[in-house]
């Protein structure tokens, strides 16, 4: 892997830093009057989500992480692994419950979703911005409640509970905001 | 971004309102070489240098020895307004080219020119923020509880690895407290305005040094506002050998830390020989003014044309 200056530390650029892969956030160049050039750096350890704050002298160099996001195809689970499917080399990815972390509850099967892998192996997945899932519980909607607002819980076919108008109904499909966790609209009839 | 018009206007009216100043004040502009012959030793700056005429030239980091020699010749009060260059330097807060204003007054010492500087900032600012002053060694002691005077280089390290998980091998007590001005310093110093003055000797730069409550400090200053530093200023040395034996170590620090070494300028060691007058001088940074008194989040704002698009 090639070495990156704190020059080109750019938010998005993954280097390893103490053995671990991470993903710049931040990069402020500081210099005190007449002193030494620091780079104060903010980046996201991919491993455990933990933000690092470090300071760097300036031309310092970190090794570049071998952390690529991938476009697949979410196959099944069996309990304890998650399967994955790169769908233009058919390979498949077995990740763990920590990579796929609080994700699984927007993972509908065959569905796609990025996949964060380093060294080849699944560090993280990120559902799509907008997912459609079945409602396989929620109270009756009252009638006549259409133009009031007001919302109820509803218990998705993955097991995620969001908060739904009043109108919408058990076995309805409603797409969700996966960055918010909020209910956006009634799926489209396809 | 604020509109062009409106951008170069703040610009434009911003160098009026110095110009004004230092015209009501009998202080002289003087056009100081852009490109020297020689260039700085502080191993903390980096000139740019090219070939011109078969000879090698440094764009100058700031007019400072121009200046000094003017003063040494007899000028009488001088400041510059104008463009410097420093290699290495990019962020919010830094352009490789940027504008500087310097001034040197006859018979001040900091203390004076601190007055003077707070006055310029409120002739171009006028809602600048109440500035107050700190010590070095008080602000140290304020905000990180250690003596910057005293400190070894262990408690400096110890005080940063509190703060920050810090693997520098590095064994002067500079770097650490440079580090520390860095990470606790500068951070604690958001919201707030002030002169911070009488600095560690290891960090006089080009100030005389001199007592202060029994202790020997370095007779400088800086004003910094919201954790940027805007202005840095002296109580000059004028003595000629000791600003000689500056420059040597200097290069020894060069050395050490891998880096060419750059010929001391003779003509201002010349200068300081014949005698330049008592005075303190101060080097502000023009478009750093101009972003915090308009209220733009980057310096590159303050530029007709950014660095990027230059």
């Amino acid at each position: 892997m090639a070495n990156f200056s704190t020059n080109e530390f750019r938010p998005g650029l993954k280097v390893m830093l103490d053995g671990e892969p991470c993903s710049i956030l931040e990069n402020e160049f500081v210099k005190p009057g007449k002193g030494q050039a620091f780079n104060r750096v903010r980046m996201r350890n991919l491993s455990t989500g933990r933000v690092w704050e470090r300071t760097f002298k300036s031309g310092e160099t970190l090794e570049g992480a071998d952390v690529m996001d991938h476009t697949m195809e979410y196959l099944y689970t069996d309990g304890e692994f998650y399967y994955f499917m790169d769908p233009v080399t058919f390979e498949q990815h077995q990740a763990d419950k920590k990579a796929v972390g609080e994700t699984h509850l927007w993972l509908k099967e065959q569905d796609t979703c990025e996949v964060t892998l380093y060294n080849g192996t699944p560090l993280s997945v990120t559902p799509q911005n907008f997912v459609e899932l079945e409602i396989v519980e929620t109270d009756p909607g009252l009638k006549g409640d259409t133009a009031q607002g007001g919302n109820k819980p509803a218990r998705l076919s993955t097991g995620a509970v969001v908060k739904v108008p009043l109108f919408v109904t058990q076995g309805e499909v409603i797409k969700v905001d996966t960055r918010s966790g909020e209910y956006v609209s009634r799926a489209s009839k396809s | 971004m604020t509109d062009t018009r409106q951008r170069l206007e703040r610009i434009a009216r911003a160098r009026s309102a110095v110009r004004d100043f230092f015209a009501r004040r009998n202080v002289l502009e003087v056009g100081a070489p852009v490109a020297g012959a020689r260039a700085v030793t502080d191993p903390q700056l980096e000139s740019i240098c090219f070939r011109v005429v078969n000879e090698t030239r440094y764009l100058q980091t700031s007019p400072e020895f121009a200046l000094k020699r003017l003063l040494a010749q007899g000028s009488g009060d001088i400041y510059s307004l104008g463009t410097v260059f420093r290699d290495d330097e990019q962020g919010r807060w830094h352009s490789p080219e940027f504008t500087m204003l310097e001034w040197y007054r006859l018979g001040f010492d900091h203390h004076d020119l601190m007055d003077e500087v707070e006055s310029l900032v409120q002739s171009v600012w006028a809602r600048v923020p109440a500035v107050d002053r700190v010590s070095h060694q008080k602000l140290y002691q304020e905000v990180l509880g250690l003596d910057s005077l005293s400190a070894t280089v262990e408690q400096l390290k110890a005080c940063a690895q509190r703060l920050q998980d810090c693997p520098f091998t590095e064994t002067s007590r500079v770097f650490w407290l440079d580090l520390l001005w860095a990470i606790g310093i500068e951070p604690a110093l958001q919201g707030r305005a002030c002169f911070v003055y009488d600095f560690p000797i290891e960090q006089a730069a080009l100030a005389r040094l001199g007592a202060s409550k029994g202790q020997t400090v370095a007779h400088r200053f800086e004003l910094v506002i919201n954790g940027v530093e805007l202005a840095n200023g002296f109580w000059e040395l004028t003595d000629a050998d000791e600003q000689q034996r500056r420059f040597e170590a200097d290069n020894l620090n060069r050395e050490r830390l891998g880096q060419p070494r750059v010929e001391p300028d003779e003509r201002l060691l010349q200068a300081l020989h014949n005698g330049l007058p008592d005075c303190a001088g101060v080097a502000l940074g023009f478009d750093r003014l101009v972003a915090l008194s308009s209220g733009f989040q980057q310096v590159s704002d303050a530029l007709a044309l950014s660095w990027d698009r230059a």
